[in-house]
């Protein structure tokens, strides 16, 4: 077997995104093919759709019973990667070659119908998954062992806790057979434990019996535990390939983003986007969002949510659910949050910023920008957003005698 | 540990480039056809898990339209019986208008139905329609073991053209499966297609002799004929009572014809449009 299990040679995928509102049904979009035909005559272009290149000449090869892992921030195009390796979307341009059953696992649960019990739904997720019913009949025991659902597999799983339906969809993929496996981001949900034996299954799946297995997740130690090699991949481009250790540092290297406004003056638009760095010294986080429109906005909208440097989510809040304070129609201005202490762990943090007018927001920036956060006490180095989670709380221990 | 599966011996090889995922689409459709048969499965075991009445449904619904139908075009348009009882004829045109109905609607939702699949795994799109078509004609076997015997109690006496049945129940899957990857095909991009069916059957019930013979009415015959649907209703008709309506061959075989066509461009089209679905769905 000399031949890699995955060859993927100057793979790209193209999105084209139009700038006004999804057409989703046929009146718009014959009134906009009749304005788009009217501007091409006049102009020679259409140009209100842009192209977003979401892979751009990727090319990696992956050799049989090798686990490597795919990291990068969010909109990296990790996801867009692996869905074309699974085949669900086709690549614009490059090639791929896959050698061997290839199964995909892009989301635990994929089909499972809260109406049906659990036996019915391990033959339809089974069956979703590519099994056969003979395959799925000879390891049904097992996959029930492997769930811990032997008592309610007669239940409808909508009466499941959402552990054990995690537990059991991934019960059912853990056992599919493929050569190859593609998995995305599934060990985030379920509990400590539970994440534990499902890396422990994937390690063996690829150890004793051979199988490839791409890997994307947010979680560094996963990766670092699981994967020989990593893909770090940013801006929809390989940005470094190699030793996971080697490709964990440089991602942790990588310079910070900082804020560059749009340039299209006819919309409203965010201007700027600041961390007080005054604030931030002080253990407080102040984020300030100016922006500027061309007519008045009735009511200025702005959505955050923080994560860490690796795209993890730590929490969010936007306009509508914690009203501004002297909220009123502008056309241009700053909309600023306060957050006193927040319980985070030193590190670096980013933003998702969205923007609008009302309940629509008309402009969305993932990782806007990314700033130190000092923490509020001092922790042991190891101690880290990607090994314990950002949250640092007020964390009590007391060792007290056994009573008898 | 053993291999996976006997089959996979010889390590398969797909190569994934733009504009080439058709080359093994047939064979994975083969390949894939256990879930075709596990959605239509799904489909059927949910839609009677918590109805009261569950099988009930599948009697009560064609027995009311069989009464209502026949005050309206037996006793209050007083359309020629030639000496059949009006329930039987009207009865043997619900037959496979419901089958149609189920298929054409079912197949014509089905994708948007499961985008949560579509956007999610591989597995070639056309299993999803097809799954559409075996739910129809689970139902559409209940009913008409229900209505064999009533057809026999009111002297309808099915015969040897019984056994042509089986035929003309495939004009009518044919016919609902090209007409609805159309549907569900457009429906992906444009959702206002899922306002079209409805009204596409209610015309239907109407331009199509359901509750009417037409060999009563040989002025209107050719323009009937023109929709496809006339033809199966028609040869159903003639086959559950046993002969004792006329079977209009030109109407069949314009059936036929708009049938296959419909069948060669839906498939077609569907194809055409299947491998952006993940993306714009």
């Amino acid at each position: 077997m000399s031949h890699p299990a995955i060859e993927v040679s100057g793979l790209a995928k193209r999105y084209v995104i139009e700038h006004e509102a999804r057409h989703d049904n046929l009146r718009d979009t014959l009134h906009h093919a009749a304005r788009k035909l009217w501007r091409r005559a006049r102009w020679g272009t259409g140009f209100d759709t842009e192209e977003f290149w979401a892979l751009r000449d990727v090319s990696f090869t992956v050799q049989p019973g090798e686990v490597v892992g795919v990291i990068g921030r969010n909109g990296a195009g990790k996801s867009t990667l692996l869905k074309v390796l699974s085949r669900i979307t086709e690549p614009t341009a490059g090639r791929v070659t896959l050698r061997g059953r290839i199964a995909s696992l892009l989301e635990v649960g994929t089909g499972f119908h809260p109406d049906l019990t659990g036996r019915e739904n391990i033959f339809l997720n089974g069956a979703i998954l590519g099994m056969r019913s003979t395959e799925i009949r000879r390891k049904f025991d097992e996959i029930v062992a492997f769930a811990e659902v032997e008592r309610f597999i007669d239940t409808p799983v909508k009466r499941y806790s959402s552990g054990m339906y995690v537990r059991l969809a991934f019960a059912v993929a853990a056992h599919l057979e493929p050569e190859i496996l593609i998995v995305d981001e599934v060990l985030a949900v379920g509990d400590a434990q539970f994440q534990k034996k499902c890396l422990g299954k994937m390690r063996e799946v690829s150890t004793q019996h051979g199988r490839t297995v791409l890997f994307v997740s947010h979680q560094m130690s996963a990766i670092a535990q699981l994967c020989s090699r990593a893909i770090l991949l940013s801006a929809g481009r390989v940005a470094h390939i190699g030793p996971t250790q080697d490709v964990l540092q440089t991602m942790m290297a990588s310079p910070p983003l900082t804020h560059r406004p749009s340039d299209a003056l006819d919309r409203p638009r965010i201007t700027d986007i600041a961390v007080s760095q005054t604030a931030l010294e002080s253990g407080n986080l102040q984020i300030s969002v100016s922006f500027e429109s061309p007519h008045v906005l009735t009511r200025p909208h702005v959505g955050i949510v923080l994560t860490t440097q690796f795209g993890a989510l730590v929490g969010g809040t936007n306009t509508n659910a914690d009203p501004c304070r002297n909220s009123h129609p502008a056309s241009s201005g700053l909309l600023r949050l306060h957050l006193a202490h927040p319980p985070l762990l030193p590190g670096q943090y980013r933003i998702n910023v969205w923007f609008g007018d009302g309940d629509g927001s008309t402009e969305h920036r993932e990782g806007a920008i990314e700033f130190y956060f000092p923490g509020l006490r001092t922790r042991p180095p190891e101690f880290r957003t990607e090994t314990v989670g950002p949250l640092d709380m007020a964390f009590d221990w007391e060792q007290l005698p056994l009573i008898r | 540990m053993r291999l996976a599966n006997p089959d996979s011996s010889p390590v398969p090889e797909i190569v994934l480039e733009a504009g080439r995922g058709s080359t093994h689409y047939w064979r994975d459709l083969w390949r894939y056809r256990e879930l075709a048969g596990f959605l239509a499965w799904r489909d059927i075991k949910v839609r009677y898990k918590q109805a009261a009445l569950g099988v009930a449904w599948a009697i009560l619904q064609p027995a009311i339209q069989t009464v209502l139908l026949t005050f309206v075009f037996g006793k209050l348009a007083r359309m020629p019986d030639g000496g059949l009882p009006y329930a039987l004829i009207v009865l043997s045109g619900l037959l496979p208008w419901q089958l149609f109905t189920a298929a054409f609607s079912g197949a014509g939702n089905s994708l948007v139905g499961n985008s949560h699949l579509i956007s999610k795994v591989y597995f070639p799109r056309l299993l999803v329609p097809i799954s559409c078509l075996a739910v129809a004609l689970v139902d559409f076997g209940v009913m008409l073991a229900l209505a064999l015997p009533v057809i026999f109690i009111f002297g309808g006496a099915p015969g040897w053209q019984l056994l042509l049945l089986p035929l003309f129940v495939l004009l009518a899957l044919v016919i609902a499966f090209g007409a609805g990857l159309w549907i569900t095909a457009l429906t992906v991009k444009f959702r206002d297609f899922r306002f079209i069916t409805p009204f596409i059957l209610q015309i239907g019930m109407f331009v199509t002799p359901v509750g009417f013979r037409t060999d009563f009415l040989p002025n209107w015959r050719d323009l009937i004929a023109l929709n496809p649907l006339a033809g199966v209703v028609d040869g159903v008709r003639w086959c559950l009572l046993g002969g004792r309506t006329e079977l209009y061959l030109p109407g069949l075989g314009i059936s036929v014809v708009i049938a296959a066509i419909l069948l060669a461009s839906g498939i077609g089209y569907f194809r055409r449009t299947e491998r952006q679905f993940a993306d714009v769905i």
